[in-house]
């Protein structure tokens, strides 16, 4: 008796998989990838992402909102990969790559040999990298000067703290981290030197430990220190863990986010500004590039304010003071013009 | 009673093959109502199998059961117990963290709404309990209660059930003498109240004390049935092994040679570092068997594991032919000759989950001609296991079964093959014949007594006084980690050896 | 002739194909999942099998992504069948690839030498890592799993910290590459594969497959440790020095570790990064130990199945466009039926079924053989 009611549900299974199965292919065809409506483009461009996905709600999700957008402006097929070794990196990328793909996208310092590797296997292939500079004639490379934007926050930051100190958290001490930090105490420097002989800096050493995010940004504010600005990744979720309870206790602390606005993610009431990279910006104008044959393969592009590569993000009027972002912009144009020249390392 | 008499159960031509091995062949069988019905048989013999295919754990290949008149057809535990019938299995099937009453409506609690209603069901089992007499508290934890309170709960369990038809294998193996006479009497309350009762056994003592009627089975056939008042022990056991089997041990007077093993001051603590024993001195001659009496936990098993290496001692000396041999190696001592059928052969006598030609060779397997280079030589392993199988008539479906497969008896029969063969000149053996059935118990005997005839020192380890008398040629008493007496058996007898072994009574030449 | 006949029995034996069906229904409800998220499951199973043995180059990549985990479930069945358990192949791995990066960096060898010293001393630093545990467990009582997990972060901390201070490439966050001469690669299968990258390694796992079988069934040392896992108490009863061999366990059960770190040096990154966190081979291994059995034919197929779902998962989300989490969710579910074959048996109740009579026959027959 039991045992024909469970064949009869294998049974029922089976029939609602393929039943279901149709509805799916019909799905397929409202799908805007393949749409009729969209303009219409040959190119295909693909993206593997770096260790974490495209929700990431940093750099790899801009990078693929990136490529959507170009999707539904040109038409050009796009795809992503999210590879969860290290070990399926380069057989992501080898994917677009034998794929016949125009162009495939890495996101991410740590892809730095796999595409390098990659790009002298296939010397037709093209490929651009985010973060790291590969030095090969078919890879356009693509870095921001975060220091440059990161003045802006620096700015912003000397000229709200009310105490007069400030912390920076850090993921693993890299040369693109380490602009992060240059750049930011360079702005502070610039309009309050006293908070810049204040500003103590942590480095976690890691990019995905909110635990230690948390004790760092402790570690900070309890040395009286107001606001941090962070540049490491998920461990920073850890530093707005912190300044929201805090914040909950009473003490006036705040965040400068990163790579992305994260006042979307933590909120405005901890989040006083972030200093956002534009890697969807980045990612469109370089594959667009592709259609005049203007790819600038083998080339570093660098993106910086001038190139709306890096900026602070625009709700930023919500906590920042007009006079402050007046100031902002003062130190932006003078950027821009040459007139100041922010260090890097 | 006469003629008449109303079968509650019946068997027909009950048949159940295993592969290689036709465990019942076309068993018949009845039970009358309010009657004690004894299975005896060796072990192996069958027993359980029969009252599996009766409680709807393994189903016949041929024949039927008939309950109350009706054919039936017994597919799950469940529908056994649907149709009245209770098993108490000899391991025990209970929660233990979970109390008395919890454990008992496990899978048919009353509900009131969602809750348990525990409270009724308690009550329920106060009333069952008294009425039995089985004297159970409803609200203790299982954990906490002594073994046989344990079998009352799984007594309990199925009367709750509303079982008319009680199965109980092997019910006395685990309990004390005293639980075992508890037991008997709800047994006898249970039929008089009219329950009618199975008890799978082979103990003779306890089918002439409860039992009606008494069917023996052999290798898987029923060989008779046999109304108990009128049939002798030696008769039940002669049907049972299949020969004329003498309860009594036969032996010569011991020639004790040269002193063998010499234990002096020896002092051990346990791991919590308690004094376990406290100053023990003996000797054991070459040809002789001396028994250790005692109640349980009066510092034999740290004994044994002292002599064997199995434990540290704290001072004192062992010494075997003179030589000195306290805290060496288990290894190092088994290979000084020293030979040991471990008291818990489950824990420590086999490795159950080793087939039979591993666990053969538990202790030669690392030396030629059992491994070389240090891998194993299977033929030669195979064949060990083969030898121990024919000369102790081990009964096993082949030599690479698991032992976990095998009976007691069978299991037990395997240690002792292995200890012996070993050929040791002095053999350590703990209750070398706890749950084993009349033939075997005779056979271990008989091997050890054969032992000492070829001039070994054996040491025997028992809580069974009617076996340190029947066997030992000399009796040493242990109370509280110290040897209070030493009496031989001509000169002692059960009543006089209880009271020393409670320390009331000293021996004539007392050394503790 | 016998061997390979007693082979073949594994799939005659019930629990084959309950593994298969398993296996199957696994698929089934992952496409239900899948149709409900809107995806196509039948593309999508298609495309996960192309990208698994679509081209020569996927089939290698495919080995090499198995081959880690034949060594892990390898090194976690160790330890299961001496009564423990291993759950520090993680830390095991990394200490290899220091080892092995250590050699493949520092000493000057010729080729072939330099990467079988290599391979040893990953090996060895595994084994020693693993003896640890082993250690603390008989001289202090503390049990394996608490030292296992806190050893993972220690040796994944010593990696960053021996990088950092020896053989960092600058401006990465990795350290500088092997020499060439301890490379185990394998340039023609490589070419063979179209590029993928296949290495000895995977010779050396087929022969410890093999030497992992023979070791525990023929050798008294596998004697000794399946009787102290089996129980304690009747191995130390019977002479054998438990202490001792729960230090060989270890020690070999680090060793399969180490050498998974070793070839992912040697045979695919030639470097090591500074990672955040270990890689989770281990904790597959213990996956695929499980659902193996301990058996080394078992283990075979438990690591070919799991490491060809993970690979070829990627080909879900490039044919089908399977967003990852659903990948992710199809790929454990087929993985849970696949380890939940008891499960299976009570759904059927094959034990009741018609074939009634064989089934309990052979049922009573597998549990005395």
């Amino acid at each position: 008796m039991k045992k024909k009611g469970w064949l009869l549900m294998l049974a029922s299974v089976m029939v609602l998989t393929l039943v279901l199965s149709g509805c799916g292919a019909k799905n397929k065809e409202t799908d805007p990838a393949t749409g009729g409506s969209a303009p219409k483009s040959d190119l295909k461009v693909g993206l593997v992402t770096d260790l974490g996905s495209v929700n990431d709600k940093s750099f790899n999700q801009s990078a693929w909102e990136g490529l959507q957008k170009l999707r539904d402006e040109k038409g050009v097929s796009v795809k992503y990969m999210e590879p969860k070794k290290d070990a399926e990196i380069i057989p992501n990328l080898n994917q677009f790559v034998k794929g016949g793909y125009d162009l495939t996208w890495a996101t991410g310092f740590t892809m730095m040999d796999p595409v390098k590797q990659i790009a002298g296997e296939n010397p037709n292939a093209k490929l651009a990298i985010i973060d790291a500079e590969v030095q090969a004639p078919n890879v356009a490379s693509v870095l921001f000067q975060e220091h440059e934007g990161s003045f802006l926050v620096g700015v912003i930051a000397g000229l709200t703290t009310k105490t007069n100190k400030l912390g920076f958290v850090g993921g693993l001490e890299l040369p693109v981290i380490k602009r992060f930090e240059v750049g930011f105490r360079a702005g502070v420097e610039a309009v309050n030197p006293e908070a810049a002989k204040n500003l103590k800096v942590i480095y976690t050493a890691d990019f995905s430990r909110v635990d230690k995010g948390k004790s760092a940004a402790s570690t900070i504010y309890e040395g009286g220190a107001d606001i941090i600005f962070h540049a490491s990744g998920m461990t920073g979720n850890g530093v707005f863990n912190e300044a929201k309870e805090r914040k909950q206790r009473g003490e006036n602390v705040w965040v400068i986010g990163v790579d992305m606005d994260q006042s979307l993610t933590f909120g405005d009431e901890i989040t006083l500004t972030s200093m956002i990279k534009r890697v969807d910006n980045a990612v469109i104008e370089i594959s667009k590039q592709l259609e005049g044959d203007k790819f600038p393969a083998g080339k570093t592009t660098y993106m910086g304010l001038k190139e709306k590569g890096v900026d602070i993000a625009p709700t930023s009027t919500k906590n920042v003071a007009p006079e402050v972002l007046e100031k902002v912009e003062e130190y932006r144009t003078k950027i821009i013009n040459g007139e100041i020249k922010v260090p890097s390392e | 009673m006469t003629a008449q008499h109303d079968i509650v159960l019946e068997l027909k031509g009950l048949t159940k093959r295993f592969p290689g091995i036709v465990a019942n062949d076309s068993i018949d069988l009845q039970l009358r109502k309010g009657e004690i019905l004894a299975l005896l048989g060796e072990n192996g013999a069958g027993k359980s199998t029969l009252m599996n295919m009766v409680f709807g754990l393994y189903q016949p290949d041929e024949g039927e059961i008939w309950i109350n008149g009706q054919p039936v057809s017994m597919d799950t535990p469940s529908k056994a117990i649907e149709l009245g019938i209770g098993m108490v299995h000899q391991h025990f099937k209970l929660v233990p963290p979970f109390t008395v009453t919890e454990n008992i409506v496990l899978g048919m609690e009353t509900k009131k709404g969602l809750a348990i209603d525990l409270k009724s069901s308690a009550q329920r089992i106060q009333e069952l309990s008294d009425r039995y007499n089985l004297n159970i508290k409803p609200h203790a934890v299982v954990d906490t209660i002594s073994v046989g309170m344990q079998q009352r709960v799984e007594i309990m369990k199925i009367l709750y059930r509303g079982a008319d038809i009680l199965i109980f294998d092997e019910p006395t193996a685990v309990l004390t003498p005293q639980e075992i006479t508890e037991l008997l009497a709800i047994l006898k309350g249970l039929a008089a109240e009219g329950k009618s009762i199975i008890i799978i056994t082979h103990k003779l003592k306890e089918i002439m004390e409860i039992a009606d009627r008494c069917t023996v089975i052999r290798r898987g056939k029923v060989i008779d049935t046999l109304e108990v008042a009128t049939a002798s022990p030696e008769a039940l056991a002669e049907r049972m092994v299949g020969r004329n089997v003498s309860l009594h041990v036969d032996k010569e007077a011991a020639q004790p040679g040269e002193r063998l093993l010499e234990v002096k001051d020896l002092h051990v603590k346990d791991s919590s570092g308690q004094d376990m024993l406290r100053g023990v001195n003996f000797d054991i001659r070459a040809g002789e068997i001396v028994g250790i009496a005692g109640v349980d936990g009066n510092g034999q098993s740290e004994l044994i594991e002292a002599l064997t290496g199995m434990m540290k001692i704290e001072s004192g000396s062992i010494r075997l032919e003179g030589k000195e041999m306290a805290n060496l190696s288990p290894r190092t001592v088994s290979e000084r000759g020293v030979g040991h059928i471990p008291q818990d052969r489950h824990k420590h006598g086999l490795v159950l989950d080793f087939t039979v030609s591993e666990n053969s060779v538990l202790k030669s397997y690392y030396n030629s001609p059992m491994s070389k280079l240090g891998i194993l030589q299977e033929s030669n392993i195979r064949k060990e296991a083969e030898r121990f199988i024919e000369s102790y008539d081990i009964r096993t479906p082949g030599t690479e079964v698991l032992a976990r497969s095998l009976s007691g008896g069978n299991q037990q029969k395997i240690i002792i093959a292995r200890e012996i063969e070993a050929n040791p000149k002095f053999l350590i053996a703990a209750q070398p014949t706890r749950g084993l059935d009349v033939g075997a118990i005779s056979f271990v005997h008989k091997q050890l007594i054969a032992e000492r005839d070829a001039g070994k020192a054996v040491l025997l380890v028992s809580f069974e006084l009617d076996e340190i008398l029947d066997v030992a040629d000399r009796i040493l008493v242990i109370f509280n980690g110290q040897i209070v007496g030493e009496t031989t058996p001509s000169a002692t007898n059960e009543q006089k050896l209880g009271l020393m072994m409670a320390g009331k009574l000293g021996g004539e030449s007392s050394n503790g | 002739m016998a061997k390979l006949k007693s082979l073949m029995n594994v799939f005659r034996q019930e629990s084959i194909w309950i593994s298969i069906i398993s296996i199957f229904l696994g698929l089934l409800i992952g496409a239900i999942v899948m149709l409900i998220g809107g995806y196509e499951p039948i593309l999508a199973y298609q495309s996960m099998i192309e990208k698994i043995v679509g081209n020569p180059y996927d089939i290698g990549e495919t080995i090499r992504s198995i081959m880690p985990l034949i060594l892990t479930g390898l090194a976690v069945a160790v330890a299961f069948r001496g009564g423990m358990f291993n759950i520090g192949v993680e830390g095991q791995i990394v200490m290899g690839s220091i080892g092995a990066l250590f050699v493949g960096y520092f000493l000057d060898l010729p080729p072939v030498l330099h990467a079988i010293v290599a391979i040893v001393v990953g090996a060895i630093f595994g084994g020693l890592w693993g003896m640890l545990v082993a250690w603390l467990k008989t001289s202090r009582g503390i049990n394996e799993v608490v030292t296992c997990i806190m050893l993972n972060w220690s040796a994944l901390y010593i990696s960053h910290i021996v990088v950092r201070m020896f053989m960092m490439e600058e401006g990465t966050a990795r350290s500088k590459l092997i020499q060439d001469s301890a490379s185990i690669e394998i340039p023609f299968l490589i070419q063979w594969f179209d590029g993928a990258r296949i290495h000895w390694g995977f010779i050396i796992t087929m022969l410890l497959l093999v030497g992992y079988s023979f070791y525990m069934n023929k050798t008294k040392w596998g004697y000794e440790l399946r009787a102290v896992g089996s129980s304690k108490h009747a191995a130390h009863y019977a002479g054998i020095s438990v202490n001792k061999t729960i230090h060989r366990t270890f020690f070999i059960s680090g060793m399969m570790g180490g050498l998974v770190g070793t070839f992912e040096i040697l045979g695919v990154f030639k470097y090591l990064a500074i990672a955040p966190t270990t890689s989770g081979l281990g904790f597959d291994g213990i996956a695929v130990a499980l659902l193996g059995m301990n058996t080394a034919i078992g283990i075979l197929l438990a690591a070919a199945l799991f490491g060809a779902l993970m690979y070829g998962s990627q080909g879900m989300s490039f044919g089908a466009d399977v967003p990852g989490e659903v990948i992710r969710m199809v790929v454990s579910i087929i993985i849970f039926f696949a380890a939940a074959p008891g499960m299976l048996r009570v759904l059927f109740k094959l034990r009741r079924s018609t074939r009634r009579k064989e089934v309990s026959a052979r049922g009573n027959d597998s549990v005395s053989h």
